[in-house]
């Protein structure tokens, strides 16, 4: 089988490895841009191009794993300018509870801040740090006054960060809801480029999680 | 060199070419009570309040969003910057509505409907002000009524509108497309702001200009004033 290179956000990582592994989708290369380009979205669309072109030597195929992620619909051009394909959504959050139904759930969540497995395990490096919330805790509420919960998107059943997903809610001041989603529109996407042959691959009866 | 070796600063021996420029450290470090302190100094050695303004608090601020725009600080550091501008201002605010301010124009700006984020909005709005501005600020989530409303009531000279998420973005298009077929899109200044934005997104949707942060939102604002005033003239 081809190889395809996966060029994705470092947030995606685990993820990613983890369906390769339930799928056995040992064709897929993974090289990942750093997470924290999430707080600069501006530079992602160059970083993304960047890796593209270094990598085009060794991989005919490649497909980039991000969303939008505060693009603007930049990084989508980008990729159309490159031949690349990316995944659908405005982000992970969406693409992580399918793209649809996060859309139909959008105006009356308004007010959600959310959190995935990997935010949760890294939130202090990648959102209470970076809001300057360690040395500052004053500007909590300039930031998160106008949020009223939080909601833990799990991709997997994980008590211990259940646990921890419920403590950065109350160190943000907010309700606290947890909302399994699985890997989503991730093993959707994933599956079509790893089995292009059988569609979205969700018909090949495998461990799709 | 320890705490204990460090001389503390009194402001207040400081000369006026001493203490603007402490001013303006103080304000980059987010320093709200030196702030404070620097604005009653001034105004009790008997500086205008609009010299005030403009000279320490806006001026102070133009240097930290220029560092911002260079990536030398962020955001924490600016909302600490605005924090400590904000208390000034609100000394001078009443004053300057007695003594009287020269009036760059009006700005009815707001975060469009599904979106409730304000940060950058509110930095815009504080140095609109700061620029000589009346702002009429309509918060978060506002429906595309809430911006007719307010364009009637109050006859504002820009409009500015604000999103910070992909998917809300794109109501910007529903906010002017329904001015241009109301015949009000010409009567104004279309500013439009927000993380996602772009300058091509900005023309796409038919903005006057998109504003990349707060300090390029009040010089563009400017710029398009000054335009007008110079068209009125020459008519």
């Amino acid at each position: 089988m081809e190889r395809v290179l996966l060029i994705a956000c470092g947030a995606l990582a685990k993820e990613i490895l983890e369906l390769k592994r339930l799928n056995g989708w040992n064709h897929l290369d993974l090289t990942c841009l750093p997470a924290e380009l999430h707080l600069y979205p501006e530079k992602i669309p160059e970083r993304v191009e960047l890796a593209v072109k270094e990598h085009r030597q060794s991989h005919s195929s490649i497909f980039v794993v991000y969303a939008d992620c505060g693009t603007g619909g930049l990084l989508r051009r980008k990729c159309e300018e490159l031949g690349v394909g990316m995944i659908d959504g405005p982000h992970c959050y969406s693409f992580f509870e399918g793209n649809q139904k996060f859309a139909e759930h959008a105006v009356e969540e308004m007010t959600t801040f959310y959190l995935t497995d990997f935010l949760v395990r890294q939130f202090d490096s990648f959102v209470w740090r970076p809001l300057g919330l360690g040395k500052h805790p004053e500007l909590r509420d300039m930031y998160f006054g106008n949020y009223e919960r939080l909601v833990y998107l799990a991709q997997t059943e994980d008590p211990q960060l259940d646990r921890l997903a419920e403590e950065c809610a109350a160190r943000l001041g907010l309700e606290y809801k947890r909302r399994y989603t699985g890997y989503g529109d991730l093993a959707v996407a994933l599956g079509s480029v790893a089995e292009p042959q059988t569609g979205s691959g969700l018909s090949s009866g495998r461990g799709w999680a | 060199m320890s705490d204990e070796d460090e001389e503390e600063l009194i402001l207040s021996e400081l000369s006026d070419e001493e203490l603007v420029p402490q001013m303006h450290d103080d304000l980059y470090d987010g320093l709200k009570e030196e702030v404070e302190e620097g604005v009653y100094i001034l105004l009790e050695r008997g500086w205008e309040p609009y010299a005030v303004l403009t000279n320490a608090l806006v001026e102070g601020m133009r240097i930290v969003g220029i560092d911002f725009r260079d990536g030398i600080l962020f955001v924490p550091e600016v909302l600490l910057a605005a924090n400590a501008m904000k208390t000034g201002m609100a000394i001078l605010k009443p004053l300057l509505a007695e003594t009287g301010a020269p009036r760059m124009g009006k700005m009815v700006i707001g975060t469009v409907k599904g979106d409730i984020h304000d940060i950058g909005k509110n930095l815009v709005s504080m140095m609109m002000e700061g620029a000589g501005f009346e702002v009429v600020d309509l918060g978060i989530n506002n429906p595309v009524e809430n911006y007719l409303e307010a364009i009637e009531n109050e006859k504002p000279d820009i409009l500015g509108m604000s999103a910070l998420l992909t998917t809300t973005m794109p109501y910007m298009k529903v906010v002017i497309d329904r001015l241009v077929e109301l015949g009000l899109r010409d009567d104004f200044v279309v500013l439009v702001g927000g993380a996602p934005l772009n300058e091509d997104f900005s023309k796409a949707i038919g903005a006057d200009a998109y504003c990349r942060d707060a300090a390029v939102a009040v010089e563009t604002a400017k710029e398009f004033m000054a335009r007008k005033h110079n068209v009125l003239s020459a008519g």
